[in-house]
């Protein structure tokens, strides 16, 4: 009797859709129709309007299925797509489809294709590569790699990871420590969760490496509390690794020895902010820490910490495989190699996009997201988190490059991209971005404790035609005290939204004059 | 009072958990995870067991939004506030739950079922609006899916 190869994912918004229930209906109707199946829970292809999305191995190579509801499957066995057979959900050669095709798939190669927590499966598809070449290096020459490579950190500053781990390779001391960032807090961002979920070896095999780089034993995940799918698979992919001789002692017979924990947050945003984060790991309420001294000089428990996020770390294997060259030649200016795109909010078409530096907002939203999903106009976006300013239509040619966005006030951050259509009030955005503020602030600073509360009452006031003039004017001044008067970029960057929303859509707050 | 049974169940977390580095979270997962909350009887055990005030204890529990000091419903609820849920409509998905379940945020339903809390981002802004109910995140909600989830939460509690 043949078997059929069936590949059906795991990851969680994929679940959100009822991947689960389309699951468990293809088995009970492969059992009914006596059909054999090999049914792989893959991960993401990160193409979230077509999931649950289903594919098929042939001799053609994978095909696809979707959106697919368990409604659907009678239907899909009567037409034997088992055999990669044509259906109306039929989506053709996955590989081939638009979408995936366009994309430059580094960090991302084998999300979507592999089974998460599969070891041979990450062999086959270049796992561990980039570790057994690291083996061979110096710690220096490993870290130069990572420089030459000019990746910059995600997780949000842009930091240059190998000037990072140099400080930390440079700090005389016993112990250092690898801690991952994967608090991800900023909305519209999902690239790290789909990281951990759909390719949980790559973030593993990336800490090692940036152990082995700058002599650190011992690595923790810093992982954000609303994720249990994530922690679920991180702790089995760890458990895999230790056993096969990945973690633990003399790592693949080497004289290396690394160990790996996931510690779970506890839902306060201001943990992904790094210094609070170690505050939080140690045990403590997070509050930001002055800076100097830097983490990389003096960490968690005072000692050289590197702290990179998920997907800063998970490039790393690939630029130790494929040398820094290859990486540094996608891009553009200074932001060389990739960066995982997530489409969000209204938008027809939503997902992951891993792209080179330099594509524009306009090809993302039209091209990748095919306009906004009520099919009226897309008023606005929010790029790079809750911090992130509001971009009206006349900046949508902007393209995604780190000096190009700080030119217009603007960050790339995480890479979360979200979409409004014309029906949103861009003041209740504003407001909202303060009453964020005042719920997520540390506290230690008085015009981020204060200020965010503030700013909502004055918002208030210009919308009811309160001494209108005057309170834009407070608005304004208020925005410059957090600037200028925040430790860190919560209260810093608050602001930014806020004024960019109050500067190109005036209307919305009630205010006549047009300033764009 | 907490009956002898919790107390000693915290002790076990305690005995489990205290010499690890930043034992404090993870200590504070467990009891949670065990108990459903952090009753205040547990800050003299845990203060006695890490050495730290209970002052300290009841700030770091203060501090994060994930740590609550009361018992919950049977099922937590969260609903994403954040940006993406906003711009595919959750606030009326806020409104719904609210004035469904007859409770605002922070409260929980008078048959002791559903405690409705905010969150601020589920990662799966791809779908949104999107909430959690208790470990499961569930994407492109309706008003329709809300009704089938609280009825599905309320159809296991009778088991
Ligand atoms: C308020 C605030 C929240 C932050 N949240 C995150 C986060 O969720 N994830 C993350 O990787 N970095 C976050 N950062 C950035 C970190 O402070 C830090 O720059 C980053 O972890 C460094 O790693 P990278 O160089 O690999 O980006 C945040 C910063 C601030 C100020
Ligand atoms: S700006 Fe806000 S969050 Fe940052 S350190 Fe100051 S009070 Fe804390
Ligand atoms: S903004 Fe709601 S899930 Fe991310």
């Amino acid at each position: 009797m043949t078997t059929y190869k069936i590949y059906i994912p795991r990851d969680s918004s994929a679940l959100s859709l009822g991947a689960d229930k389309v699951f468990k209906a293809i088995k009970v109707e492969a059992a009914n129709r006596k059909i054999e199946l090999e049914i792989i829970r893959n991960g993401s292809r990160g193409l979230f309007w077509l999931e649950t999305m289903v594919e098929v191995e042939t001799d053609q190579g994978r095909v696809a299925y979707g959106p697919i509801n368990p409604s659907d499957i009678p239907s899909m066995f009567d037409r034997e797509f088992f055999l990669g057979k044509e259906h109306s959900l039929s989506l053709g050669i996955t590989s081939e489809i638009e979408w995936l095709k366009n994309q430059e798939r580094l960090t991302y190669a084998r999300v979507g294709i592999t089974d998460p927590v599969s070891l041979n499966d990450y062999e086959a598809h270049d796992g561990f590569k980039g570790l057994r070449k690291a083996l061979k290096l110096t710690n220096q020459e490993i870290v130069d790699e990572v420089t030459d490579s000019g990746l910059r950190g995600r997780g949000g500053a842009a930091f240059p990871t190998g000037i990072k781990w140099q400080t930390v390779l440079n700090a005389p001391s016993e112990k250092k420590y690898i801690v991952c960032n994967a608090d991800e807090g900023d909305s519209g961002t999902f690239s790290d969760r789909m990281i951990m979920e759909n390719d949980p070896f790559v973030l593993i095999e990336g800490m090692i490496i940036a152990g082995l780089a700058v002599g650190a034993d011992q690595g923790y995940i810093y992982l954000r509390s609303e994720y249990p799918h994530a922690q679920a698979i991180l702790n089995e992919a760890i458990d895999i690794a230790e056993k096969n001789g990945f973690l633990g002692k003399n790592i693949l017979n080497s004289k290396f020895s690394f160990k790996l924990e996931v510690t779970r947050a506890a839902g306060a945003y201001i943990c992904g902010e790094e210094t609070s984060l170690l505050e939080s790991l140690e045990g403590k309420r997070g509050l930001v820490r002055y800076k100097p001294p830097l983490p990389a000089i003096e960490g968690l428990y005072g000692k050289p910490t590197v702290v990179n996020n998920v997907i800063s770390l998970a490039t790393i294997p690939i630029i130790l495989d494929k040398g820094s060259k290859f990486y540094a030649d996608f891009g553009m200016g200074r932001s060389k190699g990739t960066l995982p795109i997530q489409l969000a909010g209204n938008l027809k078409q939503t997902g992951l996009i891993e792209k080179a530096f330099g594509i524009t907002l306009r090809e993302l939203l039209y091209d990748f997201g095919g306009g906004s999903a009520t099919g009226k106009n897309i008023k606005a976006v929010q790029v790079g988190g809750p911090l992130g300013a509001f971009l009206p239509e006349h900046q949508f040619d902007t393209p995604l490059d780190y000096e190009k966005f700080s030119e217009i006030n603007a960050v790339v951050g995480h890479g979360g991209i979200v979409a409004f259509d014309d029906s949103i009030d861009m003041s209740k955005l504003a407001r909202y971005s303060f009453e964020f503020c005042a719920i997520e602030s540390c506290g230690k600073c008085t015009p981020c404790r204060i200020g965010s509360t503030r700013g909502m009452e004055v918002i208030d006031k210009i919308k009811d035609g309160i001494d209108q003039e005057k309170n834009v004017e407070v608005l304004k001044d208020l925005g410059e005290t957090m600037v200028h008067g925040s430790l860190c970029a919560m209260g810093g960057m608050t602001p930014f939204p806020v004024i960019s929303a109050l500067n190109f859509f005036p209307k919305d707050f009630g205010l006549e004059k047009s300033e764009t | 009072m907490l009956t002898d049974n919790k107390l000693l169940k915290i002790e076990e977390h305690l005995t489990v958990l205290k010499d690890k580095p930043g034992a404090l979270l993870p200590i504070m997962h467990a009891i949670q995870d065990d108990l459903g909350y952090i009753p205040e009887e547990s800050y003299e055990p845990i203060s006695k067991a890490l050495s730290l005030s209970v002052a300290e204890i009841h700030g770091f529990v203060t501090f994060y939004h994930h740590f609550r000091t009361k018992p919950s419903g049977k099922h937590i609820l969260q609903i994403c506030r954040a940006e993406s849920c906003q711009s595919m409509g959750s606030e009326n998905i806020e409104s719904y739950c609210k004035e469904k379940l007859g409770i605002d945020y922070h409260q929980t339903t008078e048959d002791n079922s559903i405690t409705l809390e905010p969150v601020y981002c589920l990662g799966n802004c791809a779908c949104s609006p999107a909430v959690m109910i208790d470990d499961e995140v569930i994407g492109r909600v309706t008003e329709d899916k809300i009704d089938e989830l609280i009825q599905e939460a309320k159809k296991n509690d009778n088991l």
